[in-house]
């Protein structure tokens, strides 16, 4: 059959525009950013980025567990509804999704500010108003804001397929409502979570924007020094230096994640 | 019990007997699945009672009842091989390993299935999963086992298979199956009681043969197998009046005249030369069975299948001869005239011809 | 368990839309702090329409998503057709391929594209490379993997043998995509080329590392806007654009339902004859 050179654009394109990249990427790191010479220097230098990249680790891997546990809940809550009313959360988880990312977090900048709206409110209830901006917590905060729609959506997705006979074969066999959620609801939805978790982490790990509206400058993630890296100080190897890292460590967690949930996975590739 | 406000069940009462194979049987969406779910505990009548063993079970959940299930399709559980599918019930209930192991092991050799522990149930055939959906139910040493057409997703070969092996598994284990199936065939074949039902309501129980030899309506009578259905009126007891003649018959308590349903299985007449034939007719069409010729007569514009082995080509004028007891009388029911003659007959059989899977 | 969870849903849906609320509050404030509500006031929309560098910035953004959402539609829709007649090996690593925009985070993307075309501009001696172009290309290659995503499952629920009768019926290869596949995967190929322009419309990361100051979308200026106090008209078009998204998104659900009630009663037709 000829038609799989139907493909072919395509693949010349990706290869192109994604794969090119990723080697010029590599290519920048290994080599000096004035005389252009092959040189470890930019690698080495990250060593002193290192407490930034643990803590981008840190709040993203606490942001992800915070939006599991919460999402959770909320991606089965939707499930059991009717189809309709499913529709329609389904569609309100959505929507914040398609707006600008940058003005509902300067929106949690108004918020939490040491006069803004909560510490208002608090202050008019006659309590000292609290730190509530510019911390690690109003990081995290950020990150679960803005990402929680996309561990919500692969959840709910693994949780409404599933057929609701196996619940009742589960049921038959003796199992409670609580062993039916362990022994059948949460495995069976382990795809949606290792997809969630992805889908929260790899985003979170990356941003440069949370972190300098509602962080401090204690709480520069990494994303935010390669950016710098290319719109300020204007230092393209090191920048390339520290996405190749970034991409390593997401590569890393990923492959941990997945080997937590490892069974399921030839399933998902299955149905 | 009704259901998004339509009644799907109207005043079932039923009496399963310990150790018994009951079938329900009836045509898609008759009610029976409903009547499978409210015994197993997953759908609750709107009134009504279960009672198990003289006690009411109608507020216990399923995961309490004494009662296990094979559904329809299985639903077994994906995430899990072969050898935990079959352990699950057990693991809930907090056996020691070594008794779950002992359990499943002796389970897995009395469905043939030893060597299959580690399967991946995707992995496994039709039948496969069919046994290990057995298994995981039986383990658990139920009082009664719930089967929702079990059979309905295999080929017709396995299906005769596993009907041979479910009613020698039933014997051997000595418990109460109930089963449902739209299958007439698989009903007559396994069971000890059949119970046909239509349009959420019982129409007859009673042993394979009483519900083929004596049905009591003209929906019982059509169902299950042939039938030759016509109108005819009870002038006295032991003798029934159609076409406009008297025929002898073994039925008796009827009002007199009163109208009636009269079914006449098609194996049960003998044909006759013409002029020694309590009714003759013309032969229209003739049809070979291999065991037997399908052949349509008419009778005075009205066509009677007869299935014999004696062959009387097309256009033959021929008589026919009915023994007394197998003239089956019946009280005219709502099913009444719902059912024709044979003047549509197509060489092939509605129940073979009708492959549905039911979602009621 | 089932009513904490009902009592969480509660709390997250507000939390998600508390934000939301806020700057569609503030688009009616006569003040310039998101914070505090000064008096009522429609004067920020009427700024908004006066301002045309910013509705010039609105137009970009729908060029580029129109433009790059049409170019990986089609290419995309011709890739799944191609990738889903290929098999092992090849078709694993075109697939991988395919997953590399997806896993990767926006800024390696963005970084790596910027990184390509800096030295591709070196390499062709040019003064400025960054602008409409690269713009146009990075939006392809993001949008690219959602069409082939939506489209791939579709293909496979189609029942191969529906081409085959066509072919039997006498069309040519080509004749019997327009006629009966293309009409299957139909369903595939609007919600790729939605979740593409979404994308492309709302994307900020990536844009901004691969356009030049020549060609601003209306993310990457919103970026600039927040770096010093923000002028409340933004808050003005952010409401007006959560309206039309909503009714956007209502109306595709609406249409959604139906289609979906629609086949269940020609389903229930099959079984009831």
């Amino acid at each position: 059959m000829k038609r799989k050179f139907l493909a072919a654009p395509y693949v010349v394109w990706m290869l192109l525009f994604t794969l090119v990249p990723l080697f010029i990427v590599i290519y920048f790191a290994f080599t000096d950013s004035i005389t252009g010479a092959f040189t470890l220097n930019n690698l080495v230098s990250i060593t002193d980025y290192a407490t930034i990249f643990l803590r981008s680790i840190w709040l993203s891997v606490a942001a992800t567990l915070i939006c599991l546990i919460i999402g959770y809940p909320v991606a089965y809550t939707i499930a059991q509804c009717k189809p309709k009313t499913q529709r329609i959360l389904h569609m309100l988880i959505m929507l914040p999704m398609c707006m600008s990312f940058l003005l509902r977090t300067l929106a949690w900048v108004a918020l939490l500010e040491d006069t803004g709206i909560i510490n208002n409110i608090i202050t008019s209830l006659g309590i000292t108003p609290l730190p509530l901006i510019r911390n690690s917590g109003a990081v995290i905060l950020g990150m679960v804001y803005n990402y929680l729609p996309y561990m919500i959506l692969p959840l709910y997705t693994s949780i409404s397929k599933q057929n609701p006979r196996l619940i009742e074969a589960a049921e038959d066999l003796g199992c409670n409502k609580v062993n039916v959620f362990r022994k059948v609801i949460l495995p069976l939805s382990l795809p949606g979570i290792t997809s969630g978790i992805t889908m929260v982490f790899v985003p979170a790990v990356s941003t440069f924007y949370i972190s300098q509206k509602l962080g401090s400058p204690g709480t520069i993630l990494v994303g935010d020094v390669i950016e710098s890296q290319f719109k300020g100080a204007y230092n393209p190897n090191l920048g390339a230096a520290m996405s190749l890292i970034l991409m390593i460590l997401i590569f890393i967690c990923i492959g941990i994640t997945n080997h937590f949930t490892k069974n399921t996975d030839e399933e998902v590739m299955m149905s | 019990m009704e259901f998004g406000g339509e009644r799907v069940l109207d005043s079932i009462n039923l009496d399963i007997e310990d150790k018994a194979f009951v079938t329900l049987l009836g045509p898609s969406g008759c009610g029976k699945t409903t009547t499978l779910r409210i015994i197993g505990g997953f759908q609750k009548p709107t009134s009504g009672d279960v009672l198990f063993d003289g006690s009411s079970i109608i507020d216990l959940p399923a995961y309490k009842r004494q009662i296990n299930t094979v559904f329809q399709n299985y639903a077994l559980f994906p995430h899990l091989d072969v050898y935990e599918n079959i352990a699950f019930g057990l693991r809930i209930s907090r056996l020691s390993e070594a008794e779950i192991d002992r359990r499943v092991t002796e389970m897995l050799a009395s469905v043939s299935l030893r060597g299959f522990e580690n399967r991946k149930i995707t992995s496994l055939s039709g039948g496969q999963q069919q046994r290990v959906a057995i298994a995981r139910a039986l383990v658990n040493r139920p009082k009664v086992l719930l089967l929702d057409e079990p059979l309905g997703a295999l080929d017709l070969r396995l299906r005769k298979d596993m009907q041979t092996e479910l009613k020698k598994i039933q014997q051997e284990v000595g418990i109460t199956f109930v089963y449902v199936t739209h299958d007439q065939e698989e009903a007559l074949a396994m069971s000890d009681t059949v119970v046909v039902m239509d349009a959420g309501r019982i129409q007859q129980v009673g042993t394979p043969e009483d519900i083929y030899n004596e049905p009591v309506n003209a929906f019982v009578a059509d169902f299950i197998g042939e039938s030759n259905i016509l109108d005819g009126t009870m002038p006295c007891d032991y003798k029934v009046r159609m076409f406009g003649r008297e025929f002898e018959c073994v039925d008796k308590g009827f009002a007199p005249n009163e109208p009636v349903d009269i079914v006449i299985r098609p194996e049960d007449i003998d044909i006759v030369p013409a002029d020694q034939g309590l009714l003759c007719g013309t032969v229209t069409q003739v049809t070979f069975k291999g065991v037997h010729y399908d052949t349509i007569v008419d009778f005075r514009g009205f066509k009677w299948l007869i299935q014999t082995t004696d062959f009387c080509p097309e256009g033959s004028y021929i008589g026919i001869r009915i023994n007394p007891e197998d003239i089956q009388v019946m009280h005219r029911s709502e099913y009444s005239g719902l059912y024709g003659d044979y003047s549509s007959y197509s060489a092939e059989y509605e129940e073979l011809v009708e492959e549905e899977t039911e979602e009621e | 368990m089932r009513k904490a969870s009902k009592v969480v849903t509660v709390i997250v849906f507000l939390f998600l839309y508390v934000p939301i609320i806020v700057l569609m509050v503030a688009s009616f404030s006569s003040g310039t702090d998101l914070a505090i509500f000064k008096e009522f006031t429609f004067s920020r929309y009427a700024e908004l329409f006066k301002d045309t560098n910013l509705l010039l910035l609105v137009r970009n953004s729908a060029i580029i998503a129109v433009l790059s959402t049409a170019v990986a539609t089609i290419l995309g829709t011709m890739a799944a057709m191609g990738i889903y007649s290929m098999k092992g090996r090849i078709r694993s690593l075109v697939m991988g391929l395919t997953n590399i925009p997806m896993t990767n985070p926006d800024i390696v993307t963005g970084v790596s594209l910027a990184l390509m075309f800096a030295f591709t501009g070196t390499v062709l001696r040019l003064q400025t490379v960054l602008g409409f172009w690269t713009l146009l290309i990075a939006h392809i290659t993001f949008n690219l993997p959602y069409v082939i995503l939506n489209v791939m499952p579709r293909l496979a629920q189609m029942d191969p043998n529906l081409t085959n009768a066509a072919l039997d019926l006498g069309c040519t290869p080509i004749k019997s995509f327009f006629k009966v596949t293309l009409h299957e995967i139909m369903p595939g190929i609007i919600s790729g080329a939605l979740m593409s322009f979404t994308m492309s419309l709302d994307d900020f990361v990536i844009s901004y590392f691969v356009t030049g100051s020549g060609f601003l979308t209306l993310p990457v200026e919103i970026y600039n806007y927040t770096k010093k106090p923000i002028h409340p008209k933004l808050y003005a078009l952010f409401s007006l654009m959560f309206i039309v998204i909503l009714i956007l998104m209502v109306t595709m659900n609406v249409l959604q339902a139906r289609s979906g009630s629609a086949k269940r009663r020609l389903r229930a037709g099959k079984e009831a004859a």
